[in-house]
């Protein structure tokens, strides 16, 4: 049996078991907080899972391990402001969230100012952020599909797009929150188990010496001239060739990754699926675990790949180093077990692949539509009016229409480096998203302007910057080659969006005279003890 | 019934309660420095990454170097951090919250 065959039993077989999970739910999934929030009813051990199957991307285990396959240390830059950002979310917003919120981001920010304004914007960048990540993973899904199953050509990697779009549209759809939660808690165990496995097995084949991994690392694969800058930053982000433009770059993303996470809407929304604030502290604790260890992992599988399937190797399978961990899984596999093990480990990561991009399409899918409905269509055109029923069929209508869209566009992008959107997602939530939920959970004379500024105000200038930066046009790698209107040096905006979306938020606020002093009173109550906090559905 | 409906003095008087506003201090004198020592200690890796990249070479032991210890430690002090706070909430956070919570709760009844 072939790799692509056992891959495909592999694989079936995930989505047979998270088919049947998501009928379950279904028959589960009667309110609208269930449909929301999975009923609240998930322990913090469940939604810590939960988190990890929600964060961490085929861009993270596949790319980060491409990353340092080819670049080495850099790659570990980006796996490392991922991780400490948690820890935004643990102090300063989970909890907090937790209580004073109901379904969405917006709960919070339109909390003390005038709704509809602030739904406004809150959902219009809940939805935009999710479409940008959404439309990153699904090319990445279908390049994937190319790489693993030998599908290159265009109409099979469109078929492939279709795939995972219609799958994510029924677990979402008919499963709500609940059978999104339940595929993110199977796939970070089968990519946790998966990961650590192909990890032993490298450690194990150099004795548990970590030096003797490095070493041969950076003498496979680093530059022949010097083989130690393997090791050291400056490979990829912020090379000496750069200048100080490409250093003041690697600052600009490691402050969009740091303060990105705690602002991405997909994320938040994870804090509402357990019964108290308590719940929310543990599963960020557990989530922070799971991540950081993961990222440990995709350290040993990045440096694994560069010293045992080499540079030249895993450029011809793919420029951008994405099938790095699977080809390692290939190569370590058939050292140790002869062939067939080969063969068994490459289904097995390949399968695992497949997994983590439809944990986080379906989460990124459900954040958007319930946006649209909670905030957009229920808060905004019906002004608090629909009824629980109508709002959830509407939520299930646009994960239909958002699905679709994200199919459509991911189908046109196919081919594109459409990397940076991940990025791109990151800073718009950090300079957006982040300071209207701080402003709003700490500072009392914030206001409805304030809110709706510093969230245009970081979304605009983040989109705007990355449309004048080189990312987007003049030079090879950019997305217009042949256009020239990179006026913006930075490939990364957030050096410069993140303080503007703050600085509007702070301008917004004080160039407005209202300011709600008993709403603050009851937000700031209520977020700091769980008064009148959502409770738990019970069935 | 959500509280809600309730009149908003009830969390008015909360808030001017010395209780409510030793919780708030307890919350901020924490999670405030914190966050700046986390951010500026990570930030200072960045930037030794972009500028130092020859004290990052340094080799500790074997082809360990500096750099690869400055990063695992970011991975330590995150999760020591995560650790303390938890901590910290247990003994001195959710004890008044959850004191304030039962009796909000019962005068809105």
């Amino acid at each position: 049996m072939s790799s692509t065959t056992l891959g495909m039993i592999l694989f079936l077989t995930f989505v047979a078991a998270t088919l049947g999970i998501t009928f379950w739910a279904s028959r589960q999934t009667k309110t609208a907080a269930d449909y929301y929030a999975g009923g609240r009813s998930f322990s913090g051990v469940q939604n810590g899972l939960a988190i990890g199957g929600d964060y961490m991307s085929a861009a993270s285990f596949l790319g980060i391990a491409g990353i340092i396959a080819l670049s080495g240390y850099d790659g570990f830059l980006y796996s490392i402001g991922f991780l400490v950002a948690w820890l935004v979310a643990l102090l300063l917003v989970a909890e907090l969230m937790r209580n004073s919120g109901k379904f969405t981001m917006a709960d919070v920010l339109a909390f003390r100012m005038s709704p509809r304004p602030v739904r406004t914007a809150a959902g219009v960048s809940t939805i935009v952020v999710s479409i940008f990540y959404l439309l990153a993973q699904m090319v990445g899904a279908g390049a994937l599909v190319g790489l693993l199953l030998g599908i290159t050509s265009d109409a099979g990697k469109a078929w492939t797009i279709v795939g995972v779009g219609a799958l994510m549209i029924v677990y979402v759809v008919f499963g709500g929150m609940k059978g999104t939660t339940w595929v993110q808690i199977v796939k970070a165990v089968l990519l946790m188990g998966g990961a650590a496995l192909v990890t032993l097995l490298v450690l194990g084949k150099f004795g548990f010496n970590l030096s003797a991994l490095l070493g041969q690392a950076a003498t496979v694969s680093g530059p022949k001239a010097n083989p130690g800058s393997f090791l050291i930053p400056g490979l990829k982000y912020g090379t000496e060739a750069q200048g100080l433009a490409g250093k003041i770059d690697l600052i600009s993303l490691g402050l969009a990754l740091v303060l990105g996470t705690a602002g991405l809407p997909h994320i938040l929304i994870r804090f509402y699926t357990v019964p108290t604030a308590k719940d929310a502290r543990k599963s960020v604790l557990w989530g922070i675990g799971i991540i950081g260890v993961f990222y440990l992992l995709t350290l040993v599988l990045g440096f694994g790949a560069a010293a045992l399937v080499g540079k030249t190797a895993i450029v011809a399978g793919d420029k951008a180093g994405n099938t790095a961990a699977p080809m390692l899984a290939q190569q370590i596999g058939a050292d140790i077990f002869g062939p067939v093990g080969g063969t068994i480990l490459l289904a097995l990561i390949g399968a695992v692949a497949f997994a983590t991009i439809l944990a986080v399409v379906a989460g990124l899918t459900l954040a958007s539509s319930s946006s649209f409905s909670h905030d957009l269509y229920a808060h905004v055109f019906k002004r608090g009016q629909a009824s629980e029923r109508q709002e959830v069929v509407v939520a299930r209508v646009s994960a239909l229409v958002i699905g679709a869209v994200a199919i459509g566009l991911g189908i046109l992008a196919q081919g594109q480096n459409v990397a940076f959107l991940v990025a791109l997602a990151f800073a718009v939530a950090a300079s957006g998203n982040l300071p209207a939920i701080l402003y709003s959970l700490f500072w009392k004379r914030f206001n409805t302007a304030g809110a709706v500024s510093a969230i245009y105000g970081g979304l605009v200038s983040a989109l705007l910057l990355v449309i004048f930066s080189p990312v987007v046009s003049g030079g090879e790698t950019a997305l217009f080659k042949t256009a020239d209107f990179d006026l913006f040096p930075l490939s990364n905006p957030g050096i410069v969006s993140i303080p503007l979306g703050f600085l509007c938020g702070w301008l917004g606020t004080i160039l407005s005279k209202e300011y709600n002093a008993s709403k603050y009173a009851e937000i700031e109550v209520r977020s700091l003890t769980g008064v009148g906090a959502e409770k738990a559905t019970e069935h | 019934m959500t509280t809600r409906e309730h009149d908003a003095s009830v969390y008015e008087q909360v808030q001017e309660s010395s209780e409510f506003q030793e919780l708030k201090r307890a919350f901020r004198r924490w999670t405030f420095p914190m966050t700046v020592a986390f951010l500026a200690w990570y930030l200072l890796y960045v930037v030794l990454s972009g500028w130092a990249r020859g004290f990052m070479g340094i080799k500790l032991l074997g082809d360990i170097n500096v750099g690869l210890v400055f990063g695992l430690l970011q991975f330590v002090s995150t999760f020591l951090i995560a650790w303390a706070y938890a901590r910290h909430a247990e003994k001195k956070l959710d004890p008044i919250a959850d004191k304030l919570r039962h009796e909000v709760e019962e005068k809105t009844q």
